[in-house]
C-alpha cells in the first residue's frame, strides 16, 4: 500500500471519510424518497444561513467540543471511553446539585462552582470502569457501555423520586435560581451586535475553547501528557520507562470523565436551566465521531465539533421543515465513525492510488 | 562473484527436490531477494546460511507460498510448480517449521496435527487416524510427544517436534526449518539433528536455515550462502570451512575479536543475592541467582534463550517483580511494590538497554527526540518549569546524541519506526549510555543490527567499562559474550551454572554449562 | 411467591431470555473466530425492523424472518469488510454500525408507514404464534412437573425452540466438526490456520455471517414473537446484555444458555415488582431492577465471578508475518 504524505493523512482522510458518509446518506435519502439536495440546503440555511442558526450550531458544537476532547484524552491513552453519555448525564446531576444548593447571586460565582460539580461527577462516573480496567483488566469499552445504562436508570430514579419538586408532573428538577443564568451570546456586549435574537449558545463556548487549548498543552507539553501518549502507544514500553499503568489509566479516564461531565454547564446550566431526563441527548456518543474526525487533536476536535453542530442544528431544521426524520443525524454520525474509525484503511487505499509514484507500464 | 567459486552449481548428480530460478522479491523499496538461483538435491540436508536480514526467511516463505515472488520460477522434483499459497506448497509435498511456531496453544497435540489436514467434516475419525499415524512416526523418527497433551504445557523442544510431526503427517517430502535451534539447548539441538538425519536417510529432503556456522558444519551435506538478498554460492559442506563460510556471509574477514585492554575492576557496584522471579502463572523462571559486578567490569551472561536471562534483566530493570536481595552502590533496591519500577532504577543509577528494543526500548510511533527522552522525561534538564517540558532542549540534546553515536539519518523529528534496526539500537544505546549510569544492563545489544553498527556498539560498551562503569551483558551470541566479557556467567533453567574466565574457557565448556550437563553449583 | 407465580415468572424468563440467547450465540461464533462484535445490538435492531416491515407488508412471518436475516447479514458484511478485509478497529466498527442501525431503522420504518418510526401492529400469520407442545394438556395434571411443562416449556413461539436447539447444535459444531476446530483455531492463532493452508479470511467471514444469521433470528423474534411489530430502539440494549452474557459464559455454548436465562430472569422480575415485594418484603424501584443486568455484568467483568479469558487473537486483525 502506498504511504500517504502526512498532510494527506491528516486533512484528506477525514474529508474523504466525511464525503463518503455524505454520499451514502444521500443514497439513504433517495432510498426513502427524499431529495438529498433539498435536505442539504435546508440544513445549510437553517444551521449556517443566519446568526440565529449559528447560535444553535455553536450551542451544539460547545457540547461536542467537551465530549470530543473527553474521547480524545482517553484515546491517547489507548482507552476507548464510550461512557461519555453516562458521564455527561452525571455531570448534569453535579451541575443541578450545585445550582440548587445555594441562592447564587451571580453567574460568575455559580459557573466555577458548577464546573467543579460537573467535572467531579463526570470523573466519578468514569472512575469505576477505570479502576476495573486498571486493576482487573475488565474491558473499558464494555464497562463504560454498562455505566451508560446504569447512569440513565439512576437519573430516572433520582428525577422521579428524589429531585422532582412536589406537585410537578414531569421528571425534572426545579428551575435553577436566576443567579445561575449564564449569559447567552446575544447577551454579551459586542457579540450581541451579531446575535440579535435569543440563541442558546452561551459563555460555555469560551470555556470549551479554553479546554481545547488546555488539552493541547496537557498532551504535548507536559510530562503527564507524554506519559499518557507513551502508554497509549505501547503499554509494555511504558512499564520499561517506569510509567505506572495504573496511574495513567486512572488519570486519563478521570480527565476524560471530567471533560464529558463539563458539557453539562452548556446544556443543563446554560440552556435549560434545570435538569431534565436524558439531558445530554446523545452528545456523549457524538464525542466519538468528533474525536475520530478530528484525528484526536484539539484543533481537529474543534472543527469537527462545529461540523457536527451544523449536522445537529441542520437535522433539527429538517425535522421542522421536511418529513425527513431527525434520526438522519444518527445515521450520518454512525457513518462518519465507520469511515474514520474502522474503514480508514480503505479510505487510505483509495487515496493511495493518487499518491502512487507514476507507474512504469503495467506488469508485463 | 570472483575466484571461480561455484554459484548455483549442483554439487551432486542426483535429481533436484527443489530448484529455484531467478527468484526476486521486494517489500516497498527494500529488495529482500535478488535473482536467487538454488538447487537442492533429493535426499540431502541442505543448509542456507546468512546474516540476519540476508533474505533467507523471505526466500523460504516464497517457497512455502506465504509470500508471492515478484519474478522467478520454482521447480519441485523437476516440475515447474506454481505456489500461490501454503495449500499448494503442502500439496507439492513441502512442509515448513517456522522460527515462531504456528501452534494453537490451548489445543492438544493431536488437534494441532489434524488442523487443516482433516479427512472429513467430522473430527472423530480424523483424530483417530492421526493418533495411529503419530505412533508410527514417533517410532520411525524418535519423535515422541504425548498426543493428548496441551501444547501450552509442552517444552519448546517438544513444541518443535509437533511442528515437524504436522509436516510429516501432511506427507511432506521436503522439510524446511527456519532457525530451528535458536530456542533449543545444545542437547535438544543435537536430538533435532539426529531426527533430521533420520529423515534424510528415509529419502526426505531437509532445508536448514540458520546463521550459526557450527550447525551448518555439523548437520548439512551442502550449504548455500546468502548475503544482502543475493545468493553468493553453494558448496559441499565437507569441502569448506567455517572461516570460508563466514567470509562469504559478510563479504570480508570478520573481526570477531574486540580490541580491549585488560579490565581494572574496582568496588562492587551491584550485588545480587538469591534473586527469584515467578511468571504470571506462578512458574519460577529465576531460581535463586547470586553474583556481583564491579566497577570497570563486564559480566557476560551466556545461555540459550529462555533460561531466565530475560527475567534477570527485567527484575534488575524494575519491570518485573522479584524476590531476593539486590544492592546497588550499597543501597538495597525494592523488588516489589510501587517503588520497584523503571524510573526508580534509573534514579538509582541503572541504565537499561532492553533485549527487545522495538517493544520495550522505543515507542515506534514517537519521534527520535521523544524517544531520547523516553524514561528520562522527568529529568530536570528536560523541563521548562514545574508544569511544562522543554521540548526544544530535548531536540537539541537529541541532535547532539545523534552526532556522537552516528545515528543516520540525523533527523530528530523522524519517527523511530523509520530508522533501520541498527540506528534504532544506536538511539537506545545513546540514551542509556549518555545518561551516565553506574551500571548498564544491556540485552542482545546487536540483535538484528548490521555489521558496521555492531562494531560501533561493541566499542561503546568497552569504552563505558574503561570509564569505570559496571556492565551486565546478556546475549545468546556466544561469540559476543566471549569477546566482550571480562567474566562469563552461564545460565541454565533459571540458575547460574558457573562462572568462567573468557581467557581460559572455550565454546565446548560453555556449551556443556548451557546445556545444564555440568556445573559448579549443585 | 406461590408456584403459579413462579411459573409465570419462569415463563416470562424464557421469553425474555430467547433474544439474549440467540444474540449471545451469534456473538460466540464471531468472537471465537477472533472478531469482536459489539454490533450485535445494531444487527438485532435492523433485523427487528426488517422482520416487522416485511411481515406486515406480505402478511407472512416467514418472509419477515428471511428479511430479518438479510438485513442483519448486510450489517455483518460491513463489519466483516471493516474488520477482516480492511483490518480496521473492530470495536469502533461495532459502535458505528449500532448508530447507523439506530437511525436507519427509524428512517425506513417512518418512510414506509409514517407512524413515528414504528411498524403497524402485526397479527395472524404475520407474527409467530405460540406452539403447544405435544402432551401439554395431558400432562398438566401431573403435580409440579405437569404445570411446569405446560406453562413454562410449552406454549412458546417457534424461535424460542430454535434458540434452545441452537445451544447443543453450537456445542456440536464447535467441538465435534472440522469447521469448529478451524473456527476455534483461527480465534486463538490465525497463523496456525494460515500455514495449514486454510484461508483465514474465508473462515472469519463465515463466522461473521453466522453471527449475522443468528442476530437476524434474535431481531425477528423481538418484533414478530416477543412483540407484535417493530418500535424505535426496541432492542433496548439487549445486544449489549448478550455481549455481557457471552463474557459471563466464557465463550462456551452451554454457559451461554445459563447466562442468558439468568439475565432473562432479571428482566422478568423487573416486570413484576409486586412479586419481589411480596417475596422479600422490600420494594425495589423499577429503575434499579432495569439496571440490574448491567450492574451484574460489571460485577462479572470485575472478575468477581471467575476469570474470563477471551480468545487470544480476539480483536486483532490478522497480518501475515514470518
Amino acid at each position: 500500500m502506498t504511504k500517504l504524505p502526512t498532510w494527506a493523512d491528516v486533512v484528506l482522510v477525514p474529508l474523504i471519510s466525511l464525503a463518503l458518509a455524505a454520499i451514502i446518506s444521500a443514497f439513504v435519502l433517495l432510498g426513502i424518497g427524499q431529495s438529498p439536495t433539498e435536505a442539504f440546503w435546508v440544513m445549510v440555511d437553517g444551521a449556517l444561513g443566519s446568526a440565529y442558526g449559528w447560535g444553535y450550531t455553536l450551542y451544539y458544537a460547545t457540547s461536542f467540543i467537551f465530549t470530543g476532547l473527553a474521547v480524545t484524552v482517553a484515546f491517547h491513552g489507548s482507552l476507548f471511553n464510550i461512557g461519555g453519555e453516562g458521564q455527561a448525564q452525571l455531570g448534569g446531576l453535579g451541575v443541578a446539585l450545585v445550582c440548587l444548593a445555594l441562592p447564587w447571586p451571580h453567574w460568575t460565582m455559580a459557573l466555577p462552582a458548577a464546573m467543579v460539580g460537573a467535572a467531579l461527577f463526570g470523573a466519578a462516573w468514569a472512575a469505576i470502569p477505570a479502576l476495573l480496567q486498571a486493576k482487573r483488566g475488565s474491558h473499558i469499552v464494555i464497562t463504560t457501555i454498562m455505566f451508560n445504562y446504569i447512569a440513565s436508570a439512576l437519573l430516572i430514579y433520582l428525577l422521579v423520586n428524589v429531585l422532582r419538586p412536589a406537585g410537578q408532573m414531569d421528571p425534572a428538577t426545579a428551575n435553577f435560581p436566576p443567579g445561575t443564568h449564564l449569559p447567552t451570546l446575544n447577551e454579551i456586549p459586542i457579540l450581541n451586535l451579531i446575535f440579535t435574537k435569543k440563541v442558546p449558545a452561551n459563555i460555555s463556548l469560551f470555556v470549551a475553547l479554553i479546554c481545547c487549548w488546555l488539552v493541547w498543552l496537557l498532551m504535548w507539553r507536559t510530562r503527564l501528557g507524554y506519559e499518557i501518549r507513551a502508554f497509549g502507544k505501547s503499554e509494555k514500553a511504558a512499564t520499561y520507562a517506569g510509567i505506572s499503568s495504573f496511574k495513567i489509566i486512572m488519570i486519563a479516564m478521570l480527565i476524560s470523565g471530567a471533560l464529558s461531565g463539563l458539557m453539562a454547564i452548556n446544556n443543563v446550566m446554560g440552556e435549560s436551566g434545570r435538569l431534565v431526563q436524558n439531558a445530554s441527548e446523545g452528545a456523549g456518543f457524538i464525542g466519538i465521531a468528533v474525536a475520530l474526525m478530528g484525528r484526536n487533536h484539539p484543533l481537529g476536535v474543534l472543527l469537527a465539533a462545529i461540523l457536527f453542530g451544523f449536522l445537529y442544528q441542520g437535522g433539527a431544521e429538517l425535522g421542522l421543515w421536511t418529513t425527513i426524520p431527525i434520526e438522519l443525524r444518527t445515521v450520518v454520525q454512525g457513518l462518519v465513525i465507520l469511515f474514520t474509525g474502522a474503514l480508514d484503511q480503505m479510505v487510505r487505499m483509495m487515496l493511495g492510488v493518487f499518491f502512487r509514484p507514476r507507474p512504469q507500464a503495467r506488469a508485463a | 562473484m570472483g575466484g571461480g567459486r561455484p554459484t548455483s552449481a549442483a554439487p551432486s548428480s542426483r535429481p533436484f527436490a527443489i530448484e529455484l530460478k531467478g527468484i526476486s522479491k521486494s517489500f516497498g523499496p527494500v529488495q529482500a531477494n535478488k535473482d536467487i538461483n538454488i538447487a537442492v538435491p533429493k535426499g540431502t540436508i541442505h543448509g542456507i546460511i546468512g546474516e540476519n536480514g540476508a533474505g533467507k526467511s523471505t526466500l523460504m516463505s516464497i517457497l512455502y507460498g506465504f509470500y508471492k515472488a515478484d519474478a522467478g520460477e520454482i521447480f519441485v522434483n523437476g516440475n515447474l510448480t506454481a505456489i500461490p499459497d501454503s495449500q499448494s506448497a503442502i500439496r507439492a509435498g513441502i512442509g515448513m517449521v517456522f522460527q515462531h511456531f504456528k501452534l494453537v496453544q490451548n489445543f492438544t497435540v493431536l488437534e494441532n496435527v489434524v488442523l487443516g489436514a482433516e479427512d472429513g467434516a467430522l473430527l472423530r475419525p480424523s483424530l483417530a487416524k492421526a493418533r495411529k499415524s503419530l505412533q508410527d512416526l514417533a517410532q520411525e523418527y524418535e519423535l515422541d510427544v504425548d498426543p493428548d497433551a496441551l501444547v501450552e504445557d509442552l517444552s519448546v523442544g517438544h513444541q518443535q517436534r509437533v511442528e515437524i510431526l504436522k509436516a510429516l503427517y501432511r506427507q511432506a517430502e521436503i522439510l524446511i526449518l527456519d532457525e530451528p535451534t535458536g530456542v533449543l539447548t545444545p542437547a535438544e539441538a543435537d536430538h533435532l539433528f539426529r531426527i533430521l538425519k533420520g529423515l534424510r536417510d528415509q529419502g526426505k529432503t531437509v532445508i536448514l536455515i540458520t546463521h550459526k556456522l557450527r550447525e551448518i558444519m555439523e548437520a548439512t551435506d551442502n550449504v548455500s550462502v546468502m548475503r544482502r538478498g543475493t545468493m553468493v554460492g553453494t558448496v559441499k559442506t565437507a569441502q569448506t570451512s567455517p572461516e570460508e563460510l563466514a567470509e562469504l556471509m559478510v563479504g570480508r574477514k570478520v573481526l570477531l575479536e574486540v580490541e580491549k585492554k585488560p579490565a581494572h575492576p574496582g568496588k562492587v557496584v551491584l550485588s545480587v543475592q538469591d534473586l527469584r522471579v515467578k511468571d504470571e502463572i506462578g512458574v519460577e523462571r529465576l531460581k535463586g541467582v547470586s553474583f556481583e559486578i564491579r566497577a570497570g567490569e563486564i559480566l557476560g551472561i551466556a545461555g540459550v534463550a529462555g533460561n531466565g536471562q530475560s527475567e534477570l534483566l527485567a527484575a534488575l530493570g524494575g519491570i518485573q517483580r522479584a524476590a531476593g536481595t539486590v544492592t546497588m552502590n550499597g543501597a538495597v533496591l525494592p523488588l516489589v511494590g510501587a517503588d520497584a519500577n523503571g524510573r526508580a532504577r534509573r534514579e538509582a543509577g541503572i541504565g537499561h538497554v532492553p533485549e527487545d528494543r522495538q517493544t520495550l526500548g522505543l515507542i515506534m510511533d514517537f519521534t527520535a527526540w521523544e524517544n531520547v527522552a523516553f524514561g528520562y522525561h522527568n529529568e530536570p534538564k528536560y523541563q521548562k518549569n514545574s508544569l511544562l517540558m522543554d521540548n526544544d532542549a530535548i531536540r537539541a540534546d537529541t541532535e547532539k546524541k545523534m552526532a556522537t553515536f552516528d545515528v543516520r539519518p540525523p533527523i530528530p523529528t523522524l519517527a523511530a519506526k523509520n530508522f533501520s534496526g541498527g540506528n534504532q539500537q544506536k538511539i537506545v544505546v545513546a540514551r542509556e549510555i549518555e545518561s551516565d549510569p553506574d551500571l548498564l544492563l544491556i540485552g542482545q545489544p546487536t540483535r538484528g543490527v548490521d555489521i558496521g553498527a555492531i562494531e560501533f556498539i561493541h566499542k561503546q560498551i568497552v569504552a563505558l567499562r574503561d570509564a569505570g562503569k559496571a556492565i551486565l551483558l546478556v546475549s545468546v551470541e556466544l561469540d559476543e559474550i566471549m569477546s566482550l566479557s571480562d567474566r562469563i556467567a552461564v545460565m541454565f533453567d533459571g540458575r547460574i551454572m558457573g562462572f568462567r574466565d573468557p581467557e581460559t574457557t572455550n565454546e565446548r565448556e560453555l556449551g556443556l554449562l548451557m546445556a545444564g550437563v555440568s556445573g559448579d553449583a549443585a | 411467591m406461590d408456584y403459579a407465580t413462579l411459573l409465570q415468572v419462569l415463563d416470562t424468563t424464557l421469553r425474555l431470555a430467547t433474544p439474549l440467547l440467540l444474540a449471545c450465540l451469534a456473538g460466540l461464533y464471531s468472537e471465537r473466530a477472533g472478531i469482536f462484535d459489539i454490533g450485535l445490538e445494531g444487527k438485532m435492531l435492523m433485523a427487528a425492523m426488517s422482520a416487522g416491515a416485511v411481515a406486515y407488508l406480505t402478511g407472512s412471518v416467514w418472509l419477515g424472518l428471511l428479511a430479518a436475516i438479510v438485513g442483519s447479514l448486510l450489517f455483518a458484511a460491513v463489519h466483516g469488510l471493516a474488520s477482516i478485509t480492511f483490518r480496521g478497529n473492530q470495536l469502533i466498527s461495532g459502535v458505528a454500525l449500532n448508530f447507523v442501525a439506530s437511525g436507519i431503522t427509524v428512517l425506513i420504518a417512518q418512510s414506509l408507514f409514517g407512524q413515528g418510526g414504528r411498524t403497524p401492529p402485526l397479527e395472524g400469520a404475520a407474527r409467530f404464534n405460540p406452539i403447544k407442545l405435544p402432551l401439554a394438556d395431558e400432562l398438566a395434571g401431573v403435580p409440579i412437573i405437569g404445570p411446569f411443562y405446560a406453562e413454562v416449556v410449552s406454549g412458546h413461539t417457534f424461535l424460542v425452540y430454535v434458540g434452545l436447539l441452537m445451544v447443543p447444535l453450537s456445542w456440536w459444531v464447535l467441538y465435534r466438526t472440522r469447521f469448529g476446530l478451524r473456527l476455534r483455531a483461527v480465534g486463538e492463532n490465525p497463523a496456525s490456520v494460515d500455514t495449514a493452508g486454510i484461508s483465514v479470511v474465508r473462515l472469519r467471514y463465515t463466522a461473521v455471517a453466522i453471527t449475522g444469521i443468528l442476530c437476524g433470528l434474535a431481531g425477528a423474534y423481538m418484533s414478530t414473537g416477543l412483540q407484535a411489530g417493530f418500535g424505535k430502539e426496541m432492542t433496548a440494549g439487549r445486544g449489549y446484555i448478550a455481549l455481557a452474557a457471552l463474557i459471563f459464559a466464557k465463550w462456551r455454548p452451554w454457559y451461554c444458555l445459563w447466562a442468558t436465562l439468568l439475565f432473562g430472569f432479571f428482566q422478568a422480575i423487573a416486570l413484576r415488582p409486586d412479586v419481589i415485594e411480596n417475596t422479600i418484603g422490600i420494594s425495589i424501584p423499577v429503575p434499579a431492577l432495569d439496571a440490574l443486568p448491567y450492574i451484574l455484568t460489571v460485577v462479572v467483568l470485575a472478575g468477581l465471578v471467575g476469570k474470563a479469558i477471551p480468545p487470544r487473537a480476539g480483536g486483532e486483525p490478522y497480518v501475515k508475518e514470518r
